[in-house]
């Protein structure tokens, strides 16, 4: 216990990277989605065969595979560029590389959810808008939108909840999030189960909390809709 | 069928079922003998539902006795508002003597309308799957959906499927059929076919319980009709004389249609 | 400089089919365990009595809710290294020194966390199981426990099909982290390949090209199984129409 509250800011430091990881990726993820599902349902056949090849590989390879690729090929690449305009070697930081692979896998799930939600509104209702003299703009943004935003909440919640879990393998290339620091501890105080267990706690934390603010959200964009009552 | 006419095969005494302060059945009662096609008519939530399901219960009555071919359901007081079965194996025997048939069918959606129709001779009765096989053929050939034995129920109309349901009932040769309002949920249409199936059965001189809002079913094809209104037996007798010089003033309503 | 040398993967060949077969082992060994032990517990956890069903509702809670990489490294650093377990292995007792083998510790953890997930896949597909079908086998006589057996579980497993067969994909992606406790696996082999001629390309390109393979060979099997048992969920063929 003694060991708990003397690590206890360096784990709460862990913490705050995970929590920045996992918002960054869930930023990227949500752009690649949107831009993602926009390229799905477009009508240039190459776009949607390209995203598609996206989504099925994703899918395919662990997000482990992913990363381990996007950070030690990412430096391959990196030190070819530095060596071909000569300049000092640049470093790339796992950080970066945690963040834009699990924003790229993230991505293709999110491309899936925004996919679904912009086809199950009903295409009467952009009929409507467009009857009443809304332009194609509009129509999206004022209408397209925010009813496409109502069928993806839940899909939106359950990629959230998974992301936030698959931030843990970042320690794998030395990022010092929660899970890393508490191998650290754990080795240096002998007592891993303890530190382990700390993270546990922690990612349950996370989860309830990211489960009230989504439950809240939900009640506030399903105003207006009557659900069935079982 | 090995019982001879007129022997008593079902009596329900004074039967009583309440949710919470509403009292569904207020103490009703019905004998039936072998070969007897009983009506229960009224309007929705008279209670005659309820009443069907407490007989093989389904719902579990409040108070009251259920005698099956002389031998009483073993009852012990359980919550406020249920009896409670004393002895699960009995039940399950009383059951097997009682089949029921349902507003919505109620087929195994997982299995074919073959297995749907041996499945509780096997698992319940302990028939071989020969015998099985056996009565499952007899049974679906005579409500004329044999040909349909492999197919599975959701690829089938509402009234095929209640052929099929009335065909599983069967094959458990029950002593008395109970039927929940069969054709209630049924396109108008596909109505006839199942009636149809009822009425030949009935020929064959089957015990039979229907809850029921086909009139003609209840006049052409009983022998005797009861009418429940608000949990109580109302008016009863020959349906010939009960359905067209009806005594009771709610029972008048209902028949011109006035009493919903 | 050579950006994909194919003779970096033809030289470690064996090395790949090794962690490939390592990989395949964890993933059906914990998915089959896990789904043995998962339809039991669903139904403790739909049961009404709350002393059955709490207990399995917090173990899936804590599963489904933390990172399967902490769950590894609890059960192999946290239960395999501490002093209390240590003290076992000196005393004798050979149950203990179960983990201290990575490969026990990966196949509990895996076991653990599929069924946590498989079991509420299951209860879900029993309380969403038509109540007049249930009704429907109690007036026939049967016992709970021939209802059970023949009517609920048949039906709710095949529905489950579905969330399963994501499941089992998911399950083999996530073994990739077995890596973490010095095993083997193909993610493992592909660490060691990389390390070995610094190539990454090489390496993970074709350790995923193995994954994404076996991942369509498993989407193709669920095909034919979903085919096969949920015929019945299927719309209705043109033929069997309204009479």
């Amino acid at each position: 216990m003694d060991a708990l509250i003397e690590y206890s800011p360096s784990l709460l430091a862990g913490a705050w990277i995970t929590l920045q990881v996992a918002l960054l990726s869930l930023i990227l993820a949500v752009a690649s989605g949107l831009l993602g599902a926009a390229c799905k349902l477009s009508r240039i056949a190459p776009l949607r065969w390209w995203t598609a090849l996206y989504t099925t590989v994703v899918r395919g390879v662990p997000d482990l595979v992913m990363m381990l690729l996007f950070f030690y090929g990412g430096q391959v690449i990196l030190n070819a560029i530095s060596d071909h305009l000569e300049w000092e070697m640049i470093e790339l930081n796992a950080f970066a590389a945690g963040v834009l692979t699990i924003g790229f896998i993230f991505g293709a799930y999110f491309t899936e959810t925004f996919r679904g939600a912009f086809q199950a509104v009903p295409a009467g209702q952009m009929e409507a808008g467009r009857a009443y003299g809304m332009n194609g703009w509009q129509v999206f943004w004022r209408i397209l939108f925010p009813q496409m935003l109502r069928y993806a909440l839940p899909g939106i919640g359950n990629n959230w909840l998974v992301l936030l879990k698959s931030t843990a393998i970042v320690s794998m290339i030395g990022l010092a999030d929660m899970t890393w620091l508490a191998d650290q501890a754990g080795r240096s105080t002998h007592q891993p189960f303890t530190f382990y267990m700390a993270v546990c706690v922690l990612y349950l934390a996370m989860t309830a909390v990211s489960n009230h603010v989504l439950q809240r959200l939900q009640r506030r964009y399903n105003v207006g809709v009557r659900e069935a009552k079982v | 069928m090995t019982l001879k006419p007129n022997t008593e095969l079902l009596r329900v005494e004074d039967l009583h079922k309440q949710y919470g302060d509403n009292e569904v059945l207020k103490g009703v009662s019905l004998t039936a003998s072998s070969g007897d096609v009983i009506s229960i008519i009224g309007s929705s939530g008279s209670g005659k539902s309820t009443w069907l399901r407490c007989i093989n219960f389904l719902e579990l009555p409040t108070s009251g006795k259920i005698i099956v071919a002389g031998e009483e359901v073993k009852m012990l007081p359980g919550s406020k508002d249920a009896l409670k079965v004393a002895d699960p194996r009995q039940l399950q025997k009383i059951r097997t003597r009682l089949s029921m048939v349902f507003q919505h069918f109620n087929l195994w959606g997982h299995m074919t309308v073959l297995q749907n129709v041996i499945e509780a001779p096997i698992h319940v009765l302990g028939l071989s799957r020969k015998e099985a096989m056996e009565r499952a053929e007899r049974y679906l050939e005579r409500v004329g959906v044999w040909k349909f034995r492999d197919t599975y129920p959701a690829h089938m109309s509402g009234g095929q499927q209640q052929r099929v349901a009335i065909a599983r009932a069967l094959a458990m040769e029950p002593e008395a059929l109970l039927f929940d309002e069969p054709t209630s949920a049924l396109d108008p249409e596909l109505v006839g076919e199942v009636l149809k199936v009822m009425r030949s059965i009935a020929e064959e001189g089957r015990t039979m319980l229907v809850v029921t809002h086909e009139m003609g079913f209840a006049r052409e094809v009983s022998n005797h009709v009861i009418f429940v209104h608000q949990g109580r037996v109302e008016e009863r007798g020959n349906p010939r004389e009960v359905l067209t010089r009806p005594n009771s003033e709610r029972l008048q309503q209902f028949l011109s249609g006035n009493l919903k | 400089m050579d950006w994909f040398d194919l003779n970096v993967i033809s030289g470690s060949l064996p090395e790949f089919w090794r962690g490939l077969w390592v990989t395949l082992q964890l993933t059906i060994i914990s998915l089959a365990i896990g789904f043995a032990l998962a339809i039991p517990l669903s139904i403790a956890r739909v049961s009404s009595n709350p002393w059955v069903s709490r207990p399995v509702s917090a173990y899936t809670y804590f599963f489904r809710g933390t990172p399967m990489l902490v769950q590894l490294l609890l059960i192999y650093y946290g239960i395999g290294q501490s002093e209390w377990v240590q003290q076992q292995w000196e005393t004798g007792n050979s149950f203990w020194l179960l983990f201290r083998d990575a490969y026990f510790c990966a196949l509990l953890a895996f076991t653990l966390n599929t069924c946590a997930y498989q079991l509420e896949m299951f209860a879900g597909a029993i309380r969403n199981i038509p109540l007049g079908e249930v009704e429907a086998a109690e007036a026939m006589g049967m016992t709970r426990y021939t209802s059970l057996c023949r009517i609920v579980l048949p039906s709710a497993l095949r529905r489950a099909i579905p969330p399963l067969s994501n499941e089992v994909i998911l399950m083999l992606q996530g073994s990739a982290i077995a890596s973490a406790v010095t095993l083997v696996d193909l993610t493992g082999a592909a660490r060691n390949v990389y390390s070995r001629h610094y190539a990454p390309f090489e390496a993970f390109i074709f350790a995923g090209l193995l994954y994404l393979a076996v991942t369509f060979v498993l989407v193709g099997l669920f095909r034919f199984a979903e085919s096969h048992w949920l015929a019945h969920l299927q719309p209705r063929s043109a033929s069997a129409k309204k009479d």
